[in-house]
Parts: structure tokens; C-alpha cells; sequence
């Protein structure tokens, strides 16, 4: 039978049967024939989220040895595996588009592959580990409920573990928060320093404004983003200011105010330029993370290569 | 150096309470099955998640191709009769 559709060539009415699928919410799998584009775009997009979680656990770790109490030590710990184990589900993930693990890192270390810029700031008091918890975890909250509802299958089932993980990371960093906001003036003072220093990041942690973001609209078309920068950028003011009023703390912008039209708060400019500089590799610690994880990564190759000895032996037996 | 293979993938299933199926949760890397298991447990079950686990060589697994789906899956459309409903029961027949 001869219709409109089967007049096209068969890359085009592939696409058009992979929009109309996407169109309709439906996921898509592994197996499924999909554009070049969403591809590249989901392989970027899934290992910079995978790199992130593994580049994160730094400046937490940079505090085990010197967590206030045990039950803190503990916490933290539990923590960090935790996110270890997401840049385990992603890194899996997105192995799914024919990108090997191997290729992720080096791409890593090479530099052609991002990690999110908040990790190239440093934690510099024990309140930094609450802040980080708090505000760090709880931005990338708002950012992943989102992704639960990402069109690639792989990603979105990984976004649902994840999720589940993440709260007890906010409450814990929080609670930190809380905890020395009831402490010694000079506890309060570290808290709200910590404050001070990780507010303008977080948002930041959201990309550029919607009007000068690069590579979405075709990422809106084929479902891998729900919602745009912007409003997740606000979700997650609206959710926090709350949260830091409670406890004492004051954001750092003397902008923030509750518009009661849009029923959310208007907030002061975020430097951009700076989060360029830091991006660009001039904030105080880019250097550090990946040197670390070059390292770390190259001081394990001979785990690697025992464990694949180990295998052949037990072949060979 | 000789490549830095990352070791294999191994597909995880677990069962999240005894007598439930197994699911697949993800991928990990391994290079012996006992790895595999290890790696399993600690990636995917930090909160009791599971009370057993399988992992299997991902390229182990025969999936079916998506593009084959329709005819793959179409002759259980006109077998109507493997469905309960199919059958009509007489009026007034009970625990049926
Ligand atoms: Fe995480
Ligand atoms: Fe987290």
C-alpha cells in the first residue's frame, strides 16, 4: 500500500515513529532505534551525572577522619557509599548506548567530560558537610525527581533508586545545619559562613537561564528534560528559604522576596561569570578532584589487572 | 599498559522477599562470579533491598529485538481463548 509514510526513507520514518513514541511519553530501551542526537546528547548528559556523583564524594571524604562523634563518622560514610553506588547505576546506565566504562573515565580525565561545577569549591569547616547535604543534595533532588520521568528507560529507572537514597542525604545535612545553629555564636557563625559560600553554587547547579541554554530544545521534544532550568531553579528556592528561616540562617541575597503573584520568591542575579571562570577550570579546587581521581584511578589498575589474572587462572584450572 | 578493561558486566536480578520474582535492577562489573555477587549486594542492596540475588554475563543474555516485537508477540492476539473470559459460563454458576 502506498501512503505518505512509506514514500519517506527509511532513516525518516524512523525518527518520525521514534517522535511520535516519545511524543506520547512512551520509553524508550536500549534495543530501541533512536537518533544519533539523543544518544550523544544522553551519553553526555548520563555520564557527566555519573562523574558527578563520583567526583562529589571528595569534598565529603575530606571529612570522614575528622567527623565531630562517631555517630557523624558513620553518617557520612553511609553517605558517600551512596553516592559511589549512583555513579554506579549511572555509569551502567548509560554503558546501555554503547559507551564502554573504560571510555567514560578517560574521557574524564581528559577533560572532554564534565562534572557538576559545584564539586570544584572546597569544604572547608565541618559545616561545609552540613551545607553540602543540604543544599548540594537537596538541589540535585529537585533535578533527579525531574529525570524520573526522562524518556531513556535505562536513565529513568536509575533516577528512581537514586531518589529513594536521597533524602536521608538532605535530612542529615540539615540537621547538621540545625544542630549548630543551636551551638556556641562561633558554631552559628561557621553555619552561616557555610551558608554564605554554597547558596550562589547550588543554584548555579541548575544551568544557565533557560533563555541562554544551549543543547534543549531537542532535549524537550524527546523527553530527556521535563522541566527547564528555571523552573527547577525556583522549586528548590521556594522549597529551601523556609528551611533556613526556621533554623536561623539568612540567605545570602538581599534580592529575595516572596512575590506573592507568581507565589514563589524573585532573587537577586547569579554571577555567571563566575560559575564560567570555575567551569572553565579556574575555581579553587578543579585541579585537585581530578588529579585525585587520576590517580586513585591509576594507583587501582593493578586490582584490575590481578582480579583478570585471577579469572584466567580459574579458567586455566 | 595493556587496556584497562573495567572488568566484565554481569546483569543483577533480585528478590526483593522470599517467594517473589526476581527483577532485574542494573548492571555491575565483575570478573568472577563471586565479584559479581559481592558487587551486586553492595551496589544494589544498602537498605535490605533484597533477599537474594542472581547475576548473570551480560552477554549471556538472547533478548528479543524490539523491530521483530510485532510479529514476535502478535499470534497471542488471536488465541483469545487462552483468556478466562473467553468461556461462557451458565447463569447462576458459582466459585467459577
Ligand atoms: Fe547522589
Ligand atoms: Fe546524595
Amino acid at each position: 500500500m502506498e501512503t505518505a509514510q512509506s514514500t519517506l526513507p527509511k532513516e525518516e520514518m524512523l525518527l518520525a515513529k521514534f517522535e511520535e513514541k516519545t511524543a506520547a511519553g512512551e520509553a524508550i530501551e536500549p534495543r530501541d532505534w533512536m537518533p544519533e542526537a539523543y544518544r550523544k546528547h544522553l551519553i553526555r548528559q548520563m555520564s557527566q551525572h555519573a562523574h558527578s556523583e563520583v567526583i562529589g564524594m571528595q569534598p565529603e571524604g575530606n571529612w570522614v577522619t575528622r567527623a565531630p562523634s562517631l555517630r557523624a563518622r558513620q553518617i557520612l560514610l553511609a553517605k558517600i557509599q551512596d553516592e559511589g553506588g549512583h555513579g554506579l547505576y549511572l555509569y551502567s546506565a548509560a554503558e546501555t548506548l554503547g559507551i564502554t566504562r573504560d571510555e567514560m573515565i578517560q574521557q574524564l580525565h581528559s577533560g572532554k567530560a564534565k562534572y557538576s561545577n559545584i564539586f570544584n569549591y572546597p569544604s572547608l569547616t565541618w559545616a561545609d558537610i552540613g551545607a553540602i547535604g543540604w543544599l548540594v543534595d537537596g538541589a540535585a533532588i529537585v533535578n533527579q525527581v525531574s529525570l524520573q520521568r526522562t524518556s531513556y528507560a535505562p536513565y529513568s529507572r536509575a533516577m528512581v533508586r537514586i531518589c529513594k537514597e536521597e533524602s536521608f542525604h538532605q535530612r542529615q545535612g540539615y540537621e547538621i545545619m540545625a544542630t549548630m545553629m543551636k551551638g556556641t555564636a562561633e558554631q552559628r557563625e561557621m553555619a552561616q559562613d557555610a551558608m554564605n559560600r554554597w547558596w550562589w553554587p547550588s543554584l548555579m547547579m541548575f544551568g544557565p537561564h533557560d533563555t541562554d541554554s544551549p543543547h534543549s530544545a531537542d532535549a524537550f521534544r524527546w523527553k530527556i528534560k521535563r522541566h527547564t532550568n528555571d523552573e527547577l531553579r525556583q522549586k528548590f528556592i521556594d522549597k529551601t528559604v523556609q528551611q533556613a528561616e526556621l533554623i536561623g540562617l539568612t540567605v545570602p541575597d538581599k534580592d529575595l522576596r516572596w512575590n506573592e503573584a507568581k507565589q514563589g520568591y524573585d532573587y537577586g542575579k547569579i554571577d555567571w561569570e563566575e560559575f564560567n571562570r570555575v567551569i572553565n577550570g579556574h575555581g579553587p579546587c578543579n585541579k585537585q578532584r581530578l588529579s585525585h581521581h587520576i590517580r586513585v584511578h591509576n594507583e587501582g589498575a593493578w586490582v584490575r589487572e590481578a582480579a583478570e589474572a585471577y579469572k584466567q587462572k580459574q579458567k586455566n584450572n | 599498559m595493556a587496556a584497562d578493561t573495567q572488568l566484565d558486566s554481569w546483569e543483577v536480578f533480585m528478590q526483593s522477599r522470599p517467594g517473589a520474582n526476581f527483577t532485574h535492577q542494573g548492571s555491575i562489573h565483575a570478573s568472577d562470579k563471586k565479584m559479581a555477587l559481592q558487587n551486586a549486594r553492595d551496589t544494589y542492596s544498602r537498605r535490605s533491598e533484597g533477599t537474594s540475588i542472581w547475576v548473570v554475563p551480560t552477554n549471556e543474555i538472547a533478548a528479543s529485538s524490539p523491530d521483530e516485537a510485532d510479529m514476535f508477540f502478535d499470534p497471542a492476539n488471536d488465541k483469545i481463548y487462552r483468556m478466562p473470559t473467553f468461556y461462557t459460563m451458565p447463569e447462576g454458576a458459582k466459585n467459577i
